[in-house]
């Protein structure tokens, strides 16, 4: 039994047992197991098609879609639900009558009631923080089985009356007498029922992400084009990996009513011609992003079971990283910052890891890690003095190579999951032994892991 | 603790702010220069677009001076010329700034009128030509574009602004007296429409980038960037230079339309404008307010009106060279002077003569939550300085914390903030009635009562908490600095700083050392009110320093004024049409009728009869019938809560029948009572000057214009000196002399000065 590393800066010895078991490989590091620390090892992970959202799942509640894929995974695993001792579930948006999303999906689902649950929430690194709260718990030895699992659903997002209309509300709710009643209610005007959206923008600074991120494209001069090309890359892989069937983590949806969903629905390889054509989304008219290099809003759950024995097959998530920084300028700069850390904290470099699985919000996203990695931001805003030499840069052909959330989708809660999943299979399918994963999310904040193939 | 309550002195002031450098980093970016040779701008050729960069030498800023003119003239003219070029950019390469107007003392070297004149002409010929320009040519904003730079600005065909807070666009030559010289009386009318031009011009305000896109005063509005490739600043100027470019090639190409869509209002207030009637009315009602305003102490107004009318009613010709005819006026007049010497004045304030202190302020303390505490707290939290609010009563702290926050709200409700930025401004605000965490306190200023054990004992007991470093500092209107500081250990470390009532509108600081105030001590205090955005004065130990000092024998003529039956009606409205922003008997209740007894009790002790004059008992009886003005509802009016509108507080009458004097009938009349009072400011504050409590005149003009209202259109105690002749004023002196007595005498530096007529306090 191996363990997690969680200690960054201490090298295993090389005389270790699992040195003679890797003998093979040229990594700087044999291995990320660690003594003394209890291991974490990811079984399995599945997940619902990701659907534009308004489609199919248009009638669900967020809770169908968790159920679904947390059914999917006993399906999957065959592991007998009584086992699981926790179960945690990242949501952005939530939908108020199932606050703990996690909870409804997980009794829905035939989980014993006495399986906790609960739901975290951190923006686009939601699944992530599940899935971390979940090691963090069988590392310390609270649990030893855990499903973490993250949903999001955008066909419907509660739209709230306005405040004045709920005070008014609420006080009536209050009001004992019809006098009472009556003087409230006269103070009633049209413009309460002037509806509250859920806010598409980031609070603290009243910017949308997609603003945001077309200033981050010009900060990083990284053309149109560019980000039209890499969307274009996106989309043909994913529908390259779809083809040939490599997106393995997918499970069928019977939709209540409808048809069985078996696959995503977002994959729309174009030309870059009809790209071009596209007007700019945020900043117009002027503006670089556009409808085509942005991830869409998306429909869809992921669920993984993990365990602190190694039973099927296994992915050992892990050296975890979470970063933030001023959610203006740097919203979107999770990743850049988190890589570097926590690949110093795991004493690799970028030739260690044989997969990246990098969220991708905006096109603009890879090409700002490929630039900032590459250029004075390194030393200037990261503090260090040429590591970007040492990190080194993603090398494409590792990056993303199944597509990624501009053409699979982004459903905020359940991506981080994918992307372990992805990172985790790929390492499977191409025989590799480390994955880094990464996201940033809003608020300014990111998050980075990497995952190694448990040793056979 | 309040010298001088008096809200709102010069918020006609205000945009003076604007003028000033600020500390922007300004690189020079040498760039792609085509010829090296020219100093002010360059220009590189990007495809077939020119990028005209703005940049003059050894200056924070970009001024129109006639170097920049006559080289802007020139490369314009190559660009013209020029088969390769279509269409141009129009960029300054000082991040910070685009154009901040027009070079000043280019202006104040103007001996004549025709000059002026011609300057003016000049700078219309070339903005006309570039307006007629066959090639479109952009200016790309980033920074202030203030008075002469918006007007180049509007004549461009296109104008792409950044959406940054340095961003602003304003014609505040009316605050200097002036008018817009080159053109912007007849463009801005045409781009913005009437009344917000008049508006604009009138006021001289700042107007922000994204209130200029709606206002349809620039075209196009680009965000700032965060860190990426480049630093910020940089990397922004660059996108700019992109977006402009871009828009450039679109406009030579006709597939981008220099024509603004306009909303439903705009059109309706534009047809409204083509009506003879409706824009004479407009021009009348808005004359009307002016003259109310000014009372026709500011000529600047009124030509404005007339040169915007004129350029109207009978074409642009006849505008133009209104508008260069009235600039050269105007520029000679009395008021411009003043002005502009005030101008150079605030510039000079804004600069820490001592250079940086050693150790920069962090942590600031702040004893005594009143009315200055909490001011003072808002406009350090503001400019990040942490800062302990220390209050001895729970009460007193609360309401302390309270202003604290309405002044940041308020500002939210007027958009300068955001409510999250508010938040975490206000997170740098801590409030205690304890002397906890004054161990890392870098700086102490008491504003508790004035009194003067009360503060010998805040000193001990602070002084027993604070690190050796921390420099003591007392908020007191008059209390001696160096009385205050016979019982500290450690006196190097004791400076004097008088706020202003209400400190976040108030732009002046009165610093005050004393002899054994250390050099670093005051460059730390001068450090701290530059950082809380202050003009700051700094001046000599002495009863009433320098600003009180002044107003007391003014407010002793107030007295004997009143006393001789003058109602304070009517010494308001004497003094506030001699251009005093606030009525004297009214400026008594904001002050406080205890502080000024307070202050006339002091002073008078130590001054003589220099301050005498008016009887104090006056004061002393409306204290003990508790009229304390405003704070207590009554002073010589009746104040009550919501009511605007001041009635005369009829139970004074008894009080000041029983001290009534008889007047002097040949030194009554209107005029003889406003000189008075100014005349004794006058000379109290050459005094001062020559006692060395001041060490320029510069620092007692902009003292006596910000913190006491000392009429802005004469420029300071000793501009008016200068303007209207030393020998004037002293003969006015000697006049009141021998009606009053010695209190009128002028002092010898004054003498000296009527004496010799070459002699002048500006050079």
């Amino acid at each position: 039994m191996t363990t997690i590393l969680t200690c960054p800066f201490k090298k295993l010895p090389t005389t270790s047992k699992w040195a003679l078991r890797f003998a093979v490989q040229t990594k700087t590091k044999k291995t990320l197991a660690k003594p003394n620390i209890r291991n974490v090892v990811v079984v399995d992970g599945v997940r619902t098609p990701f659907l534009l959202s308004g489609t199919s799942y248009k009638d669900l509640m967020p809770h169908d879609l968790a159920r679904a894929a947390l059914t999917g995974l006993l399906h999957r695993t065959s592991v007998p639900k009584e086992v699981v001792d926790y179960i945690i579930f990242g949501t952005v948006i939530q939908e108020v009558k199932t606050s703990n999303v996690a909870r409804e999906a997980a009794l829905g689902a035939g989980f014993s009631d006495k399986t906790p649950a609960h739901t975290v929430t951190m923006a686009c690194i939601s699944a992530n923080q599940a899935m971390t709260t979940g090691v963090g718990l069988i590392a310390s030895g609270q649990c030893d089985v855990i499903v973490a699992g993250g949903v999001e659903l955008m066909s419907d997002i509660p739209i709230r009356h306005s405040r004045k209309m709920r005070k008014l509300m609420l006080d009536l709710n209050k009001a004992k007498s019809m006098g009472q009643r009556l003087s409230l209610i006269s103070k009633f005007r049209l413009n309460f029922l002037a509806p509250e959206l859920p806010a598409v923008a980031e609070f603290s600074t009243s910017e949308t992400m997609g603003h945001s991120a077309d200033r981050l494209a010009a900060a990083f001069a990284v053309s149109r084009l560019e980000q039209d090309e890499y969307a274009l890359r996106s989309h043909s892989l994913a529908k390259k990996a779809q083809d040939e069937g490599l997106l393995s983590d997918v499970v069928p949806f019977r939709v209540p009513g409808k048809d069985t969903v078996t696959k995503d629905n977002g994959i729309r390889p174009s030309s870059l011609e009809q790209m071009a054509k596209l007007k700019p989304a945020f900043i117009k008219p002027y503006g670089t992003v556009t409808a085509a290099n942005s991830s869409f809003l998306t429909d869809g759950a992921s669920a993984m079971y993990y365990e602190e024995k190694a039973l099927a097959m296994g992915y050992k998530p892990k050296d975890f990283m979470y970063v933030s920084q001023d959610p203006k300028d740097q919203l979107l700069l999770g990743p850049t910052y988190a890589t570097p850390k926590v690949l110093e904290k795991a004493g690799l470099t970028m030739n260690d890891i044989d997969a990246f699985e990098f969220h991708e919000a905006f096109s603009v996203k890879f090409w700002q890690i490929l630039k900032a990695m590459d250029s004075d931001f390194f030393r200037n805003y990261m503090g260090r003095k040429n590591q970007g030499d040492q990190v080194g840069l993603p090398p494409l052909e590792k990056f993303n190579n199944w597509g990624g959330s501009l053409s699979l989708g982004h459903p905020f809660g359940a991506t981080g999951c994918r992307l372990v999943m992805a990172a985790a299979n790929r390492l499977r399918k191409e025989g590799g032994q480390y994955g880094l994963v990464a996201a940033c999310a809003a608020g300014g904040q990111g998050h980075a892991m990497i995952v190694e193939a448990y040793p056979k | 603790m309040v010298a001088c309550r008096a809200i709102g002195i010069l918020s006609r002031f205000s945009a003076f702010r604007i003028l000033r450098s600020r500390g922007y980093i300004c690189r020079n970016f040498t760039g792609s220069s085509a010829l090296l040779t020219r100093t002010h701008i360059n220009y590189g050729v990007k495809g077939d677009v020119a990028v005209v960069r703005i940049n003059s030498p050894n200056s924070k800023v970009n001024t129109l001076s006639k170097e920049l003119h006559s080289e802007f003239t020139e490369v314009m003219n190559e660009i013209w010329a020029s088969d390769q070029i279509r269409s141009a950019v129009l960029i300054s390469s000082k991040p910070g700034c685009f154009i901040a107007g027009a070079d000043i003392n280019m202006l104040s070297a103007c001996k004549t009128l025709q000059e002026v004149t011609q300057l003016s002409q000049e700078a219309q010929r070339i903005l006309e030509k570039l307006e007629k320009s066959p090639k479109p040519v952009v200016a790309a904003i980033n920074g202030s574009c203030l008075g002469g730079g918006l007007e180049l600005a509007i004549s461009c065909q296109y104008r792409i602004a950044t959406k940054d807070r340095k961003t602003v666009l304003g014609v505040p030559e009316v605050l200097l007296g002036a008018l817009p010289g080159a053109g912007g009386t007849q463009r801005l009318p045409k781009m913005v429409g009437v009344p917000a031009a008049l508006d604009m011009m009138l006021t001289g305000r700042n107007i922000r980038a994204d209130r200029a896109k709606k206002m349809g005063l620039v075209d196009q509005l680009v965000e700032p960037l965060g860190p990426g490739l480049k630093p910020p600043e940089e990397r922004t100027m660059e996108y700019l230079e992109e977006v402009a470019i871009t828009f450039a090639k679109g406009l030579a190409d006709k597939k981008i339309s220099p024509k603004r869509n306009k909303g439903l209002v705009e059109k309706l207030t534009a047809y409204a404008m083509t009506i003879p009637f409706v824009r004479q009315q407009v021009y009348k009602k808005v004359e009307e307010k002016v003259r109310k305003q000014t009372k026709g102490l500011y000529p600047a107004p009124l030509k404005i009106i007339d040169v915007v009318k004129t350029g109207i009613e009978q074409g642009s010709d006849a505008g133009y060279l209104s508008e260069s005819q009235k600039f050269g006026e105007l520029v000679m007049t009395k008021e411009s002077k003043a002005l502009m010497g005030l101008y150079h004045g605030q510039v000079l304030c804004k600069k820490n003569k001592f250079g940086a202190p050693q150790k920069d302020v962090k942590h600031l303390a702040i004893l005594g939550a009143g009315l200055m505490g909490a001011g003072i707290a808002q406009v350090s939290v503001d400019k990040g300085l942490k800062t302990i609010l220390k209050d001895a009563t729970l009460t007193g702290l609360d309401r302390g914390q309270q202003q604290v926050f309405k002044g940041l709200n308020d500002k939210v409700k007027k958009k300068a903030l955001t409510s999250f930025e508010r938040d975490s401004i206000f997170s740098n605000l801590t409030g205690q009635l304890d002397y906890q965490g004054f161990e890392k306190a870098d700086m102490v200023i008491e504003a508790v009562f004035e009194d003067l054990s009360l503060k010998h004992r805040v000193l001990k007991e602070v002084e027993a908490v604070i690190p050796d470093h921390c420099i003591f500092a007392s908020n007191t209107s008059a209390l001696p600095i160096s009385e205050i500081a016979a019982v500290s250990k450690r006196p190097e470390k004791v400076i004097g700083m008088h706020y202003f009532s209400p400190v976040d509108k108030m732009q002046l600081l009165e610093i005050i050392t004393t002899e054994k105030t250390s050099r670093d001590t005051s460059a730390s205090a001068v450090a701290v009110g530059l950082k809380q955005g202050k003009v700051i004065i700094v001046v000599k130990d002495g009863p009433g320093f320098y600003t009180t000092r002044c107003l007391a024998p003014m407010m002793s003529e107030v007295i004997r004024i009143l006393q001789e039956g003058v109602d304070p009606k009517k010494l308001d409205s004497l003094t506030t049409s001699f251009g005093f922003p606030v009525g004297a008997a009214t400026l008594v209740d904001e002050v406080g009728v205890d502080v000024a007894k307070h202050v006339a009790e002091d002073l008078g002790k130590v001054f003589g009869e220099r301050f005498g004059g008016g009887n104090p008992e006056l004061l002393t009886q409306m204290v003990s019938k508790g009229f304390l003005g405003r704070k207590s509802g009554k002073g010589f009016y009746i104040y009550q809560e919501g009511v605007k509108r001041k009635d005369l507080n009829s139970d004074m009458d008894s009080i000041l029948a029983s001290l009534k004097l008889p007047p002097k009938s040949e030194v009554s009349s209107d005029e003889d009572i406003q000189f008075r009072l100014v005349t004794r400011f006058v000379n109290e504050a050459v005094m001062c000057l020559q006692e060395g409590i001041l060490a320029t005149p510069a620092e007692g003009d902009i003292g006596a214009v910000f913190g006491l209202g000392f009429p802005p259109c004469l420029g300071g105690p000793f501009r008016f000196v200068d303007l209207y002749g030393a020998q004037t004023i002293v003969d006015r002196l000697k006049k009141y002399e021998a009606a009053y007595g010695k209190q009128f005498t002028p002092c010898q530096l004054l003498a000296d000065h009527a004496n010799s007529p070459n002699k002048k306090f500006y050079q």
